[in-house]
Order: structure tokens, then sequence, then C-alpha cells
């Protein structure tokens, strides 16, 4: 409880230097919103209709009033407005947030499903032929990056079978849930094949390390059944490291998948945040960073405290 | 001498060192200018070629060799990669050391900020640094070193405390050594082995990230070539020239796979409980 209360206390001070940090990179990036946002309409602005744009948005006023200002309305639950958008910030990142999450989840899914199987099988059978085989494709899984596995799976199912991914305007799980699976399986596969390599990867080593352990030997030694040994007394111990990446990968994939959403043009977070750098909406980078940034802070502390509840000798905090 | 007989020894190890190698001499021979073609001439008459003779890898829209562009961008992404992880090394190190070293407030201070950098997702983080100071090689160099300076920092702090605690330390400074010497001789020459081996994984996730960065237009600008760039250029072409697709893509792949098995490799062979006690 005490330790939960310490990281909890450390968020703000992490969130506030998030939050100066993307505050001050995104007004150093050179052009000014709202030429971005009118593009070459911007000429057509007078002087005066320039000024109150700018006032509407709050961008005129010295840096550390909009600073102020930003911080003031974070703290009433109010993100500011997005320049692109026209409307309020957090209502645009909580648009395209499901998408991401399902993603992420669906990804973490496959990779679990995929991985853990995997290690623990190499492990059991380590050094025989099928280890060596599982090694092997974990290491290119962990070698391939995502693009490289998005544009292949696009090839070949275009030139295989002359399908393409279901692309199309993007279908809520809510409204459509067929749809949306048919939208989202091929980008989860994509963002899945690395972080199952990663799985299988770690979950085979920790596997090794404790079945040679004097536990493991000594239920071994009492005639429990392979099956048993390695389900009941070995794999608790061994889902620690699995947790620790899984979670530190789904953390990541919580802030958007820039390039996979690009590859298959979902509306996810990520290319939102790249939409919005590039068209320097101040408010919804800033929002989105910080937001982000949040999900990623708690997923951390939910991984520590998942520690606690595989192995109860942890005691959080302590040296 | 030692440790290369050793990375030859070891199962992966040689094919990581020999694929590492060879890619290491295309980008030498790519960044040299010494290519079958200019990569950036335009053979127009020859657009969109497949595989022959002339042009061993085929042709783009433009007409340029795909080969010698591969080996051009290989050069270019190597370069990024090298630069990037040294940079990111360097700062990680200086900064790890001066945490572990002082320790108290200046410890608190470095590794917060290290936390606020390591709540962006590595991506975000080189994308808004990109933006900010325009597109460009030495740009990536800058973003990427940056987004892994915290990992270096991490691997290099807890290392170099629980040195700061032993015995030859306290030795070093009874007999009046000063701080400066015994970071650098005792605790620094005691943690080349874990930066090695982080060194060498994160050339390979410096490789992917400089890619992703060219992929989505913010790395190195055409008409230069860049691995990242020739991938995402081949999208609208991929039916009527996979070639585009396969060649650049198969060397982001395997060069990156040569980093991970020698990453892995020198991990088994520096690891420190396989390794006779530190000096």
């Amino acid at each position: 409880m005490n330790y939960l209360m310490r990281r909890l206390a450390t968020f703000p001070l992490v969130l506030l230097g998030v939050s100066i940090l993307v505050f001050v990179a995104i007004r150093m990036v050179p052009g000014d919103s709202i030429t971005a946002m009118l593009g070459t309409e911007a000429g057509l602005l007078t002087p005066a209709q320039r000024d109150s744009l700018a006032a509407y948005f709050g961008i005129n006023q010295p840096w550390f009033v909009q600073y102020w200002r930003w911080i003031g309305g974070i703290l009433h639950g109010n993100f500011g407005i997005s320049v692109t958008y026209g409307r309020p910030v957090l209502d645009v990142i909580l648009e395209r947030f499901p998408l991401t999450l399902e993603l992420a989840l669906l990804s973490m899914v496959i990779a679990l499903a995929v991985g853990m199987p995997a290690g623990i099988h190499a492990a059991t059978h380590s050094d025989k032929p099928s280890d060596l085989g599982v090694r092997v494709v974990a290491m290119i899984g962990q070698s391939t990056p995502s693009f490289v596995l998005g544009l292949l799976i696009i090839y070949t199912l275009s030139a295989g079978f002359g399908v393409l991914p279901a692309m199309g305007e993007f279908a809520p799980l809510w409204q459509d849930p067929l749809r949306n699976l048919s939208q989202l399986i091929l980008p989860a596969i994509t963002l899945g094949f690395a972080f199952a390599a990663s799985v299988t990867r770690i979950s085979r080593s920790a596997m090794l390390d404790v079945l040679s352990d004097d536990y493991v030997r000594t239920a071994r030694s009492k005639g429990a059944s392979a099956r048993s040994v390695i389900w009941r007394h070995a794999l608790p111990n061994a889902l620690i490291p699995v947790v620790t990446l899984s979670g530190i990968e789904f953390g990541y994939l919580l802030g958007g998948a820039v390039i996979v959403e690009q590859i298959y043009a979902l509306p996810g977070l990520g290319r939102m945040v790249l939409d919005a750098i590039l068209q320097r909406d101040y408010a919804l980078v800033q929002g989105a960073v910080l937001f982000i940034a949040f999900n990623f802070m708690i997923v951390n502390l939910l991984v520590d405290l998942a520690y606690v509840a595989l192995d109860p000798r942890i005691r959080l905090g302590e040296q | 001498m030692r440790i290369l007989r050793a990375i030859f020894g070891h199962g992966s190890g040689r094919i990581g060192g020999v694929i590492v190698g060879i890619y290491l001499m295309i980008a030498i021979l790519g960044l040299l200018g010494l290519t079958p073609h200019n990569p950036i001439t335009q053979f127009r008459v020859d657009r969109l070629h497949a595989p022959n003779g002339t042009y061993w890898m085929g042709t783009d829209l433009f007409g340029r060799d795909v080969a010698s562009r591969l080996m051009a961008g290989t050069g270019q992404s190597f370069t990024v990669a090298f630069f990037s992880v040294a940079f990111a090394t360097l700062a990680g190190a200086v900064l790890g050391l001066a945490a572990a070293w002082l320790g108290r407030r200046w410890d608190g201070v470095v590794m917060r900020i290290m936390d606020v950098l390591l709540a962006f997702p590595a991506i975000l983080l080189a994308l808004l640094i990109v933006t900010v100071a325009g597109p460009g090689t030495w740009t990536s160099v800058v973003a990427i070193g940056i987004v892994y300076t915290p990992i270096f920092t991490r691997v290099v702090r807890g290392p170099a405390l629980s040195l700061k605690a032993r015995e030859f330390v306290d030795a070093a400074r009874t007999f009046g050594s000063s701080s400066t010497y015994i970071v650098t001789r005792h605790l620094l020459l005691n943690l080349v082995a874990p930066l090695t081996v982080q060194v060498t994984l994160a050339l390979a996730w410096a490789l992917l990230t400089e890619a992703g960065l060219s992929f989505l237009g913010l790395g190195t600008q055409p008409p230069a070539a860049s691995l990242g760039l020739m991938l995402s250029d081949s999208r609208n072409l991929m039916e009527t020239a996979p070639w585009l697709m396969i060649f650049p893509g198969l060397t982001i792949m395997i060069s990156i796979l040569g980093f991970n098995l020698l990453g892995d490799a020198l991990r088994d062979i520096l690891d420190p409980r396989m390794r006779r006690a530190p000096a």
C-alpha cells in the first residue's frame, strides 16, 4: 500500500516533466498552426482575422501564460480545442483510443497465445531440433520490422489470393464486430508477430532457469508428473519476466502503432499524433502525449503490482 | 582478438558476425559510391525493369538501379545507426556514471529526467524531435540518440552503483585516487562488457527506428536513397514490381537479424556470471 502511494506520488512529477517537454518541443516546430490549418488559404486572411483566430485558440499569449492556462484547464478536465478538428482535444483522443486499445489487446493475445506455448515447448525440449526451430523462428520474428511484415502480408494476400485487407471506413467493435475484427486482425498479426517472438524467447529462458531450480527437482523426485511439474510448479515462477515484457510492450502499443496504422490506413492514436505534429496542432499533440504517457505509467504500475500477485515473497519498494 | 575468437566459436555469433561483416562491407561500398550504377541516375528507358544482368535487383519507377540504391541506402542507414548509438552510449555513460557517483540529488534529477523520456513511446519522441529540427540524416542521428539515451543511462547506473560500493573502490579512494580516475578506470572499465552487449542490440533497434522514420518520410530525404524510403515508395507498385519491396525489406530484416545474433552471442560470452571475477 505504502509502495503504491509512493509510486502514485511520482506520477505528477513525471507528467509535469512530460508536459513541459512536449509543450516546449511542439512550439519549436517551425511554422504556425493557423497557416498549417488553412494551408494556402491562410494567405487570404487579413491581419485582424489572423489575430482573432490566434486569440480564439489562445496562441497569441506569451508561452508561460499558455502553459499555465493549459495546465489549469487540464486540472478541470479541459484539454483545449484541437485546431485541425475544431473540437475538444479529449473528445478527439477518446474517439481514437478504442481502436488503439483493441489493437494492443489483440496483439498481446496473439503474442501470448503463440509465444508462451512455443517458449515452454522449447525449454522442455531444450537442445532438441524443435527447440532449435522455435529459436530460429523467434530470432527472425524479433528482427522483422512491423512495416516489412505488414507489406509482405498485404503483398502475399493480393498477389497470391487476389484479396486486399479490409480497409475503408473503420467499423467500431460495438457497431459491427465482424467487420471490426476483419479490419483489425491483420494489423494485430503484424504487431503480434515480433511481440510473440519476444514472448517466446523470454518464456523459454525463464522456464529454463526455473526448471534447473531445486524445488523443481524436488517435485520431480517426489514423483510429480512432467505435466504437473511444468504447469503447477515451474510456470508460475517463470511468468514474472513474461509479465514484465508483455506489460512494457503493451504500454508502448497503447501509444499507438504509427507505422502499422499508416500501412493499414487505421484511424488510431499513433497516426493522429503524427498528423497533429505535422499540422502543428499544439493542443492535440500536448494532450495526446500526456494521455499516452499517463497510460504507460499506469500499465507499468499494474505490472509491478502483478509481481506481488504472482510471487507473494516479493515486497515492492524494498531494495 | 580473444573476443573475436570467442564470437566465431559461438554458433549464433558466427552467423551474426558474418551477416554484420557482409552488410558492413556493402554499407562502406555504398558510402564510397562504389556501386554498379549511380544510385540517383535515372535510366528512363529502363523504368520498372525486373532483375536482370544489367540491373541485378531491377529498376524503380524512375529507372534508377535498385541494387545501387540499396547499397547507398544501407550505407545511409548504417551511418545513422552507428552515430546515434555512439551518441546514446556516450550520453548514457556520462549521465549514468554521474548519477551513480554523485548520488543523492543528482541521481534523483537525472533518473527523473530519464523517466520522463521513457514515458514517451520511442517512435513518437523521435518524430517530435525530427519535426522540430527538420528531417535529415543528422537530425535522425540526434533523435534516435536521445530516444536511446535513457536505456544506456540505466544500463550504466545500476552496475555502477554496485561497483561503487565494492572494496576496490574504497581502496582506490584511500590511496588518494581522484574521482575522475576512479570513475573512468575502475567503474567505466568494468562496465565495458554490459555496454558492448547493449551497443550491439541497440544497433539493431537504431536500424529499425531509422528505417521507420524514413518510411514515414521523416528520415533521409529524396532523391538520396534509404531503405525505409525505398520500402515506402514500393507500396503502390507492389504487384507490378515486387522486387522494389522484397530487396530493401530483406536487407533491413537480415541486417537487424545479424546485430541481434551478434548481441546474443556477446551476452553469452561477456555475461559476468560466466566470466572470471572482474579485475
